[in-house]
């Protein structure tokens, strides 16, 4: 598959694109990233993902597929040999969509909540959510991985991947909020896990240092502030 | 598969999600008992199925809950494959294509609740703005599909789209009673209009449809006491 049928429209930060790029890197394809300034979107992006205008978007030939979860599923699926992404069983697919649906939609939130937080007692309170749901996730670890040492198993799957490309941003929610968020003496299977997966082949050089990823969100909170002034 | 089967439902007469669990269980010719939950009383099978999000629809397959709409459409599709239709297609990108757009008629569903939220009018248009906006790239991306003017809806031949169109938008009358406004205008969208009275002649949907006016009178306790489901 020559590397120029595979595209890959992304941004560094976006740990949506982060998905995207461990999930090629898992099943050994070859594509081109092409980065994207989500500032002044490209001709290429607006036509590929007219809908929502963002990242990623996944070019193969020339069909354009948008939203991290249905890009995964589609890797998954056209590159079907090994190693599979999704588990084999449709009870563990199911389970597998649940948990990625409350990352996605219930617990990355309450994450940003936490980093967004200004006062002493809004950002205990956040952090308080951000640990309730860090249990329940811990639990369907243990559930999900029966022993080994990923979500998907022996090997990086699906949950992993979705759940994964938040690290480097809960690494920086760290740095910025001073809390530990990933902690031993709260979620230690999810500590260890969290280990294996930063350090694996696939996720080498994806997902950006958290020292970056602060720089990114000053930055983009300067923008931010600096629109809101322009616009009153 | 077979005499061990035992299928599940446990939902709530008016709930859009459940519905579409309901419609894809009859569409496949998937025999299942159904509980009705009270939500403003969980019960307590609810809250063991369903502890993280303790809504409905849960399905429970031989004693295994499984949650989430969507996530249940395809664990339906995937375990009884051969039963009936298919509701997502095979080919690998027409099912991100139908993913995609499922995706989306979800978010077409989140903008048309504020719509019962009673709060004052200002946000009332804002949300009728967001929601006619919706619906209007719904309506250029379901083009796309249908090349024909409009969609040609055969009971053998449903799948996922379908299954979200109908139960989003198949209520519209009682919506449209209860909120003064159009909430399907055809002439905005012919296509999704046309296309939602289709599938509510279908049999398999009637079945499943809430009756208009205890829906009506559901809709209007919940502008007024801004519940949230």
């Amino acid at each position: 598959m020559a590397a120029s049928d595979v595209k890959l429209l992304g941004a560094r930060p976006s740990p949506f694109v982060n998905r995207v790029q461990v999930a090629l890197n898992l099943k050994s394809i070859d594509y081109e990233f092409i980065p994207q300034n989500l500032a002044e979107k490209s001709e290429l992006l607006l036509k590929s993902n007219p809908v929502h205008k963002k990242v990623p978007v996944l070019i193969h030939g020339d069909q354009p597929i948008s939203e991290s979860l249905v890009i995964v599923h589609y890797v998954d699926e056209v590159w079907s040999g090994p190693p599979s992404l999704l588990p084999a069983d449709p009870y563990d697919r199911a389970t597998a969509r649940f948990w990625a649906a409350y990352i996605d939609e219930k617990w990355s939130p309450l994450v940003r909540n936490l980093i967004n937080a200004t006062d002493e007692q809004s950002k205990a309170a956040a952090a308080e959510k951000v640990f309730e749901g860090l249990k329940l996730l811990e639990d369907a670890f243990v559930n999900s991985s029966k022993g080994k040492g990923f979500f998907g198993g022996e090997k990086l799957g699906f949950l992993d991947v979705v759940l994964g490309c938040y690290l480097g941003w809960v690494r920086a929610g760290e740095i910025i909020t001073g809390l530990k968020i990933l902690d031993e003496t709260k979620t230690a299977a999810l500590v260890g896990w969290a280990e294996r997966f930063t350090s694996n082949k696939a996720v080498d050089g994806v997902i950006p240092e958290p020292e970056e990823l602060v720089s990114f969100m000053k930055m983009q909170a300067r923008a931010a502030a600096a629109a809101d002034a322009s616009s009153k | 598969m077979g005499e061990e089967d035992r299928v599940i439902l446990h939902g709530m007469w008016a709930s859009t999600y459940v519905k579409r669990v309901e419609l894809a269980l009859k569409i496949k010719g998937i025999p299942f008992e159904y509980v009705e939950e009270d939500l403003s009383n969980k019960s307590a099978l609810l809250l063991k199925y369903n502890p993280v999000q303790k809504k409905v629809p849960v399905l429970v397959h031989n004693g295994k809950p499984i949650c989430e709409s969507l996530v249940i459409l395809e664990y339906i599709d995937e375990t009884w494959p051969s039963h009936g239709l298919q509701l997502l297609p095979k080919d690998p990108y027409e099912r991100a294509r139908v993913r995609f757009w499922a995706a989306y008629i979800q978010q077409l569903l989140e903008s048309m609740a504020k719509l019962f939220n009673p709060d004052h009018k200002e946000a009332q248009e804002k949300a009728l703005e967001e929601m006619y906006e919706k619906q209007r790239i719904l309506e250029e991306g379901m083009r796309e599909f249908f090349p024909e003017e409009s969609p040609n809806v055969h009971p053998e031949k449903l799948g996922i789209l379908d299954i979200m169109i109908v139960s989003t938008l198949g209520a519209f009358r009682a919506q449209e009673e209860v909120l003064g406004v159009k909430t399907l205008d055809p002439e905005k969208n012919p296509l999704l209009f046309s296309w939602v009275e289709a599938l509510i002649q279908l049999p398999v949907v009637k079945e499943i449809i809430p009756p208009f006016e205890k829906l009506v009178s559901l809709l209007q306790f919940i502008k007024q006491n801004g519940i949230r489901f």
